[in-house]
């Protein structure tokens, strides 16, 4: 494969150990990789679909290598954007200086669903809202970087960073010692240390901690469980907490126990009957009330979502400008909004050019990839961009880089992308060197949600000597 | 640790039991049948096996007959059933997977090979030729599953929480079979010294495990006061009421310590274990066994919900 594609400096090791390596060995070693998976039981739960309801993610045996210098370029640009979020979603609950000065159009937030009016001039702790953001970013070129969205909500995925990294390291011990690489294992301590730095009661020196799950049957659950055992702390349900005073308990063996902090994996909807969505079971009927009140502090913030909309997108590199005076370090994708007519006018007529997708959708499903798609594909969609065009936007198609991973075929060059993950604490930001890496593994394809035959790699950020 | 982590783990092992003890019970039905002449009394085994598991109104509710095949059927496989066997280990595999973090490994593999296996068997292990392996295999996972736990598993209050709901599930299933032949363990005039007594009695033992522990502690042939003696008052006796209660009053006074609160549910397994400790079979006799087994499975339902009430929730 060296020689129809270029390699780059930081993969020569990978290429010589690849060469070394026959190929009946790496199938060896992908099928012990699986047997690893399914033993810890990293799975995804897809349930309602028919045969089996846990299912693993495909893991791709050879690892995506970031070079020192780029991961210094890419976490600068992070660290920009994230603070320029946060900063966004302080002031729309506040002041609203953005729309006053005119950067923003005052319906696309205040008319948003993500905007959340319980949050207004609620102060949280450290001004902080977004503690977790997981931003997906794909690479075209040296040190260009372009951002597909931003999770600021419940970013999921980082237990198969961690787990990637383990599932390695027992597989190719070799390779980790000609390498020097940036260890990740430290995540959920550093998570911890973010969450108990955001704590209401100063004057509590071991302040209790819990990660609210929806439980066993959501599709994270795995993730949940394990990051709680890392962490050393409480894996809940809502009904195991309840509020009294505005002050929220646990119920425990040893009776209720005061709850200083909420990691919660369940969105906002769900997490107070009494505020929000009242048919909600997951959540904690007076919480909302415990969170004005300032007795405890919740991550992510309720409401963090209006950074993270897909509407809101497009307005990232002008909050960066706006609230810290810089110039972006990330780019964002052009992207077309089908509501607006000349925008829509040019999506109906250059289709087949570029990538739709639904506003509000995730997981890559209700998507057109123009390039790859058929002619009556094409049409299906403009039937439907010009039905309800709110729903839809697009964007070009990107000249993704490619990294070796290891198909049926043999080792042959796939697209992938990268979902880093960032700390932000009272303390400051922190961010884990690599990322969650997920590959479109059938060939040509852009597609790298794993509900859509993607897989993972283990991500490398080399140290620099 | 959180009151519904120490729920799931106490049902989890209790589901886990009441597993092993569906199967036993459908074991020694098919024994006795297979030795009984009388047809009647055939399906009279199949009636009683349904109410020692408990399971006679959701049977009735899909059957108006009593076959062996159904009643197998509805205590092995039928998810319908919460306390058929199958129902059992996939509402214990649901519990292990919420408390997968507090579980060991091996706990946790005993559980989830279960419930894969289960996935796997197909009519054909349902037959009359294929059912006696089912009847193994569930044994033998619970066995695996027992000796998981207590070898692997940190002795702290989720291990405690773990062997009460054992004990409690137990007890109580002790208690339903020895009350489901209470009358065969009554002597009637016409009957005592007969064949058919003797097969009955010894069912009743092979059900707990017991028939060989019969003979080793009474050096005699089967009496059946003896084998209610067996069952209901000697602590050597791992299935008996007394080697149960023994075990949890210990447990609830370790819970207590470790807790810092006693509640009713002490109290009261004080009192039940205070009866069995002090009791004597001819007394329990005169006064009526069954009336005896019915306080002693309702006061098991309230001394449960008391622990719900005191840790559980």
């Amino acid at each position: 494969m060296g020689g129809e594609v270029a390699c780059r400096p930081h993969y020569r090791q990978i290429l010589e150990w690849l060469n070394e390596t026959p190929t009946d060995l790496l199938e060896a070693k992908r099928r012990e990789a699986e047997i690893l998976f399914r033993r810890i039981g990293i799975t995804f739960a897809v349930y309602g679909e028919g045969g089996d309801p846990e299912r693993l993610i495909p893991f791709d045996i050879i690892p995506r290598v970031i070079s020192a210098a780029e991961w210094a370029f890419l976490s600068k640009g992070l660290e920009q954007r994230v603070r320029a979020l946060n900063a966004f979603t302080w002031d729309v609950y506040h002041e609203q200086e953005i729309i006053k000065a005119g950067h923003i159009p005052p319906e696309l937030v205040l008319h948003n669903e993500s905007f959340c009016a319980e949050m207004q001039n609620l102060n949280v702790p450290g001004r902080i809202y977004n503690h977790i953001s997981g931003i997906d970013l794909v690479r075209v070129g040296e040190n260009d970087f372009y951002v597909l969205e931003d999770n600021c909500r419940v970013p999921s995925g980082v237990s198969y960073m961690l787990e990637d990294r383990e599932v390695m390291m027992r597989l190719f011990p070799d390779l980790f010692s000609m390498h020097d690489i940036a260890p990740i294992a430290q995540y959920p301590e550093i998570l911890l240390e973010t969450l108990h730095s955001i704590a209401p009661r100063p004057s509590v020196a071991d302040p209790t901690v819990v990660l609210l799950t929806p439980g066993a049957f959501n599709s994270a659950y795995y993730e949940h469980c394990f990051l709680a055992d890392e962490m050393g702390i409480e894996l809940v349900e809502g009904p195991d907490l309840f509020v009294d005073h505005n002050v929220v308990y646990m119920r425990t063996t040893r009776g209720a126990k005061r709850v200083d902090v909420i990691y919660r994996r369940i969105d906002d909807a769900f997490i107070d009957p009494l505020t929000f969505r009242a048919d909600s079971v997951l959540g904690v009927p007076g919480l909302m009330g415990a969170y004005r009140s300032g007795n405890v502090a919740i991550a992510n913030a309720v409401g963090a979502g209006i950074a993270d909309d897909k509407s809101i997108y497009i307005y990232v590199p002008e909050m960066v400008r706006f609230y810290l005076g810089e110039e972006p370090i990330l780019k964002n994708v052009p992207t077309f909004n089908c509501d607006d007519a000349d925008d829509r006018a040019y999506v109906l007529e250059h289709v087949d050019e570029l990538v739709v997708k639904e506003a509000r959708g995730s997981g890559g499903y209700g998507m057109l990839v123009g390039p790859k798609a058929t002619k009556d594909q094409c049409e299906e969609f403009k039937k439907r961009i010009v039905k309800t065009p709110g729903e839809y936007i697009a964007q070009p198609t990107l000249a993704l880089s490619t990294v070796p991973t290891f198909v049926d075929s043999g080792v042959a060059p796939r697209h992938v992308d990268l979902r880093p993950f960032i700390l932000q604490g009272a303390d400051g930001i922190k961010i884990a060197p690599g990322g969650l890496t997920r590959v479109a593994l059938r060939e040509g394809s852009l597609v790298v949600n794993s509900s859509q035959g993607g897989g993972t790699k283990d991500t490398w950020v080399l140290v620099s000597r | 640790m959180l009151s519904r982590s120490a729920n799931n783990l106490f049902w989890l092992t209790r589901y886990m039991e009441r597993a092993e003890y569906v199967a036993r019970l459908i074991e020694t039905a098919i024994r006795l049948t297979s030795m009984s002449k009388s047809v009647q009394a055939g399906m009279n085994e199949w009636h009683s096996i349904l109410e020692a598991s408990g399971c006679e109104e959701s049977y009735y509710e899909k059957h108006e007959k009593v076959s062996a095949r159904a009643v197998i059927d509805h205590l092995l496989r039928d998810r319908s059933n919460p306390s058929s066997v199958l129902s059992c280990f996939e509402t214990a595999r649901h519990n292990g997977r919420t408390e997968r973090t507090s579980l060991s490994n091996d706990i946790w593999e005993a559980v989830n090979q279960t419930w894969h296996e289960a996935r796997q068997l197909t009519d054909k292990d349902f037959t009359s030729d294929g059912v006696r392996g089912v009847l193994d295999w569930t044994k033998n996972r619970s066995l695996l599953f027992r000796g998981a736990v207590s070898s692997t598993m940190l002795r702290n209050e989720a291990y405690w929480f773990a062997r009460l709901g054992l004990f409690l599930e137990r007890a109580d299933n002790t208690a339903r079979i020895l009350d489901v032949k209470y009358h065969t363990l009554l002597p009637s005039p016409d009957e005592v010294g007969g064949g058919l007594d003797y097969v009955q009695w010894t069912a009743i033992l092979r059900s707990v495990s017991a028939a060989r522990a019969y003979h080793r502690i009474y050096h005699r042939e089967l009496k059946p006061w003896l084998i209610a003696e067996l069952l209901i008052l000697r602590p050597e006796m791992p299935r008996s009421l007394m080697a149960c209660m023994n075990e949890m009053i210990y447990l609830l006074d370790l819970l207590g310590r470790e807790l810092g609160h006693e509640g009713e549910c002490s109290r009261l397994a004080g009192q039940l274990h205070s009866k069995l400790r002090y009791g004597r079979i001819d007394d329990i006799i005169q006064q009526g066994l069954h009336e005896f087994l019915t306080d002693f499975i309702d006061d098991s339902v309230v001394l449960g919900n008391e622990i719900s009430q005191q840790y559980l929730t």
